[in-house]
């Protein structure tokens, strides 16, 4: 029996609407108001989808799941390969959640060329889900690579003032990035024979190969990620991307590259990450603290969250690289949390953009007064950015902390201020917006939450609680696949092993 | 020594075009120039039945009139890609010589000429038929590029393409000289077994002279310079027919060459084409960051492409060979949608020819727009349009031939020449409209741009094909 294609319908499903959406005809308005109502089924319906995946996904198997392979490419032996395990799961999840998301928080905000607006971002949903359930690595690198075309238009087209400066920056530091990565996924290739991720996740290449190989993927992913020194095109990709092209950047694409480091640096060159796992530690802990003190002195909203973005994810490479259940599983956590966090937090400034069109925080001030709703919702996600126990965010920091520690105590204790510095710069934010005298006539007379933006951000607050309290929904599926992915991982140390054998000894 | 009519077969299509050109001529000859459309289509229409007789001919490996010339698969896919690029040249060319009233019975019947030129070299085994190949091409392509000799800047294209040309072919006769002088001979079997025998000095200068000559044909960097002028000076359509089918026609005599009869120095040729494509990459790549003027632009990506296909060569392998072959290919189709849509910038009767020209098309005319950008995304190499695929190839050509310096200079300067390439993305999309260009397109030229947009787009769906044509046209060449 051949299995139904789940994964190809939901990667594709968006590239069918959009093409839909491109036979649209009429005026202007009623083709703005069907591409809204269309793209909003067509990444509805991908949602429910996707929905499936989650209760048919066998959470006790550390195997590939859903698999499909077609002969794509055989002259060059390259297949369509589509799968997921645990580790992917929850991206794929996270995208389909957020676009139609972003479509509603589009609704109003984007006025102009609408039709090639929403196809843009339906075109992108299909290349972020492509590149998390690719089990070729071409393939992988196609969707991958794929995504900069839309997110260029996105921020390019609909953007702000500087759109054209950040839409360039964007395309060309990540292409840097990524060709390298071509280059590297070219030498595996020939030098292995094969481009199946899962095979060349059992087999790693020799040790001086891997070195080479790993810096050229480290390029890639952590210019995606973005990891210090090379963030910088955040910034300015997040304040000039319409708010929902923010939403999707923060939310789904800064996980490529941790995923991509998930995915290939630690299974395939593991000695390399070995090797390398202190650069990594000290770059995160740098991301961490220089980049939090950078946020405190922002006074553009979505500046002061793309920095707060930068630092969450040196949470991220610090608990990928201690290389252990806890710092694996929290990063893969603190990934999903801030796709939800940072993704609500955006589209609160969003909320605020749409009514003054500013992000200047000192034009803002006593919102509590007039947007009672909306000051709740902003503060929920304030504190699941800092970390508060009870939301999303305290899971994932807490583990890749926990697991630092046990690595490194002083690369632990220096990420740690980390968090005393995150909720000084959200809580400032949070307090100067929120909080303090009405100095502003219009900011005091903005109306509070629309119905529509209302329940759009319901399913996230529910999502950052839910999550705060029970973890063990993402993590029991997560376990099976980091455990698989670790054990490879240290049987592929020859030092390591022997190591830990000795001290057995000793102790008996 | 008996002639047998029946020898000929192999070189069936050139003989039928010679014939067809030569009627075309006197028609066009007695009738004057308000016949050139009617000509024009005759030329179209001969290409077409050249293609098809070519498709009849055996591709097996077979020799002509004393091993002057060879078929083989190599020979037979390129003339089969040479014969499209023809049709595509002309077909953009009819409506765009009416616009700027240079209709001349002579331009399709020169494009036919340097056809027949382009097709003897790709079979060329003798540097006598390369020359006489070589030499029939350029001269059609020297009088093109001055085609419209009332206005100034053609005519200094011309001049100037004619002038350094023609050192070229004076380098490339001397150091056939030479190499015949070393030799003995001009067969490149013989030269082959020559070199095989020992590696002599001379033979070697004999080698680097030609291959200076053939790098001018192919406008690998440093033999450039005459590039941007000639692409800028000539008429759009010559340019168009200049960066779609000549240096196709130059590179596949050049892997000819260098692995039928130089096989023996390689160490010595792979030096020089590693050069060459290094240096091209990167010119390429940074030159055509300050180029205001569009076919300027394109003139340095097309240098900076020939340094991407040179890698091809320069892998020294039957699959970098393939490779090339392949990259050529897409470039080519890739190209005259290019061009297509750079012939339909016209403002008020006159080629808008500045990039800013296009300001705000994707408001103006919304398919032009989306197809330039789709075709400039894969200029650039992005995924998942065909040029990414293009690329690929090379690039595992040289990882495979262990050029790792060569691949990641590669990758490099294709970031640095996607900045260009986003430049006409930008321009379009994110810039103010300006005034809507002329919209009169006619039927031929929004074919061309359909099937080089859609080629473009849809090749993912089923890349296979075009990569085991391509492996195996380059098999004829390692062969024997």
């Amino acid at each position: 029996m051949i299995e139904f294609p789940v994964l190809s319908l939901l990667t594709f499903l968006p590239l069918i609407g959009a093409l839909l959406i491109l036979t649209i005809r009429g005026s202007e308005e009623i083709v703005a108001r069907n591409s809204r109502w269309a793209a909003l089924w067509v990444s509805g319906t991908t949602f429910f989808v996707s929905l499936y995946l989650l209760f048919q996904f066998d959470g006790t198997s550390a195997e590939f799941q859903f698999v499909e392979t077609i002969d794509w490419f055989p002259a060059l032996g390259l297949s369509y390969t589509m799968g997921i395990d645990g580790i992917s799961l929850f991206f794929v999840l996270l995208s389909a959640f957020l676009t139609p998301i972003c479509v509603l928080a589009s609704w109003t905000a984007v006025k102009t060329r609408v039709k090639e607006y929403m196809i843009a971002f339906l075109i992108l949903e299909t290349f972020m889900i492509g590149t998390f359930c690719a089990l070729d690595t071409i393939l992988f690198y196609i969707f991958f690579e794929g995504v900069l075309i839309p997110m260029f238009l996105i921020i390019g087209i609909w953007g702000g003032k500087r759109r054209v400066y950040s839409a360039y920056k964007f395309f060309l530091y990540t292409l840097l990035g990524s060709v390298l990565m071509l280059v590297a996924l070219l030498t595996l290739y020939v030098q292995t024979g094969t481009t199946s991720i899962p095979e060349l996740m059992e087999d790693p290449v020799g040790r001086d190969l891997q070195i080479w190989l790993w810096l050229a993927f480290f390029a890639s992913f952590a210019v995606k990620m973005p990891m210090w020194p090379v963030h910088t095109w955040l910034p300015d990709a997040h304040v000039e991307a319409p708010t929902a092209g923010s939403v999707i950047l923060a939310g789904v694409l800064l996980k490529m590259g941790g995923y991509g480091f998930l995915r290939f640096s630690l299974p395939m060159f593991p000695e390399a990450s070995e090797f390398f796992a202190p650069m990594v530690f000290w770059l995160s802990v740098v991301a961490i603290i220089y980049t939090s003190l950078v946020a405190l002195v922002q006074e553009d909203m979505k500046k002061l969250i793309a920095y707060s973005s930068v630092a969450h994810m040196g949470y991220v490479t610090l608990g990928i690289f201690t290389a252990t259940v806890q710092g694996i599983e929290g990063a893969i956590f603190q990934m999903i949390s801030h796709g939800l966090i940072s993704g609500a937090l955006f589209l609160c400034v969003g909320v605020v953009y749409d009514r003054l069109h500013t992000r200047e925080i000192a034009r803002y001030g006593g919102l509590v007064k007039n947007m009672p709703k909306y000051a709740t919702v902003f503060m929920i996600m304030v504190l699941g950015s800092v970390g508060l126990p009870g939301t999303s965010g305290f899971v994932g920091e807490f583990l890749t902390l926990l697991a630092a520690f046990q690595v490194d105590t002083i690369i632990a204790a220096f990420a740690t201020t980390g968090i005393i510095l995150g909720a000084a710069y959200m809580l400032m934010l949070y307090r100067k917006v929120v909080f303090g005298e009405q100095v502003n006539k219009d900011a005091a007379a903005m109306s509070d939450l629309n119905p529509r933006e209302f329940w759009y951000f319901v399913p996230l607050v529910v999502l950052v609680l839910w999550l705060g309290v029970q973890p063990g929904m993402v993590m029991d599926k997560v376990a099976p696949s980091v455990d698989k992915l670790i054990t490879q991982y240290e049987s592929a140390l020859p030092l390591h092993a022997e190591g830990t054998l000795a001290e057995e000894e000793l102790e008996e | 020594m008996s002639f047998n009519p029946s020898d000929l077969i192999p070189i069936l299509p050139e003989l039928f075009l010679a014939v067809a050109g030569m009627v075309l001529l006197v028609i066009g000859a007695l009738t004057g120039n308000h016949k050139t459309i009617f000509i024009g289509k005759a030329v179209l229409c001969s290409f077409v039945i050249a293609a098809l007789i070519l498709l009849g001919v055996d591709w097996n490996h077979q020799t002509v009139l004393n091993e002057m010339l060879v078929m083989d698969q190599f020979a037979g896919f390129l003339k089969l890609l040479v014969l499209i690029g023809l049709v595509a040249s002309v077909a953009l060319s009819l409506q765009y010589l009416e616009q700027i009233q240079t209709l001349r019975f002579e331009y399709p019947v020169l494009i036919l000429f340097s056809g027949i030129g382009m097709m003897l070299m790709l079979s060329a085994n003798d540097l006598l038929s390369l020359y006489v190949g070589l030499e029939l091409q350029s001269l059609s392509l020297y009088v093109l590029a001055a085609i419209r000799r009332d206005h100034l800047r053609s005519a200094e294209a011309g001049m100037k393409y004619f002038i350094l040309g023609a050192i070229s072919s004076g380098m490339l006769l001397f150091g056939a000289s030479i190499l015949y002088g070393f030799t003995g001979t001009t067969n490149f079997e013989g030269i082959a077994a020559s070199f095989e025998a020992g590696l002599t000095p001379g033979a070697l200068i004999g080698m680097v002279f030609i291959l200076a000559g053939l790098a001018f044909k192919i406008s690998a960097v440093p033999f450039h310079m005459w590039t941007p002028d000639v692409y800028e000076g000539a008429p759009t359509s010559v340019t168009a027919f200049f960066a779609l089918v000549p240096k196709l026609a130059a590179l596949g005599l050049i892997a000819r060459l260098v692995f039928e009869a130089l096989p023996a120095a390689q160490d010595q040729w792979m030096q020089i084409l590693w050069l060459l494509a290094a240096a091209s990459m990167t010119l390429g790549a940074f030159a055509g960051l300050a180029q205001n003027n569009i076919k300027r632009l394109l003139a340095y990506s097309s240098i900076g492409n020939m340094g991407y296909a040179l890698i091809g060569i320069v892998a020294g392998t039957q699959d970098g060979v393939g490779a090339m072959i392949f990259y050529m290919t897409i470039y080519m189709i890739m190209t005259a949608g290019t061009f297509g849509l750079v012939l339909c910038m016209r403002r008020d009767g006159k080629a808008a020819e500045k990039i800013d020209d296009l300001a705000g098309l994707s408001k103006n005319s919304p398919m032009l727009a989306y197809g330039l950008a789709i075709l400039m995304f894969s200029m650039s190499g992005i995924p998942p349009m065909a040029g990414f695929f293009g690329k690929f190839l090379i690039f595992q050509a040289a990882v495979e031939a262990e050029m790792y310096i060569l691949a990641v200079l590669g990758v490099l300067t294709s970031v640095v020449a996607a900045y260009y390439y986003l430049r006409l993305i930008k321009v379009m999309f994110f810039d103010e409209a300006a005034d809507p260009f002329e919209d009169e397109i006619s039927f031929s030229r929004r074919v061309v741009i359909l099937v080089s947009v859609l080629f473009t787009l849809l090749f993912i769906l089923k890349p296979s094909a075009l990569v085991d044509i391509s492996v195996n046209a380059a098999s004829a060449l390692f062969a024997g």
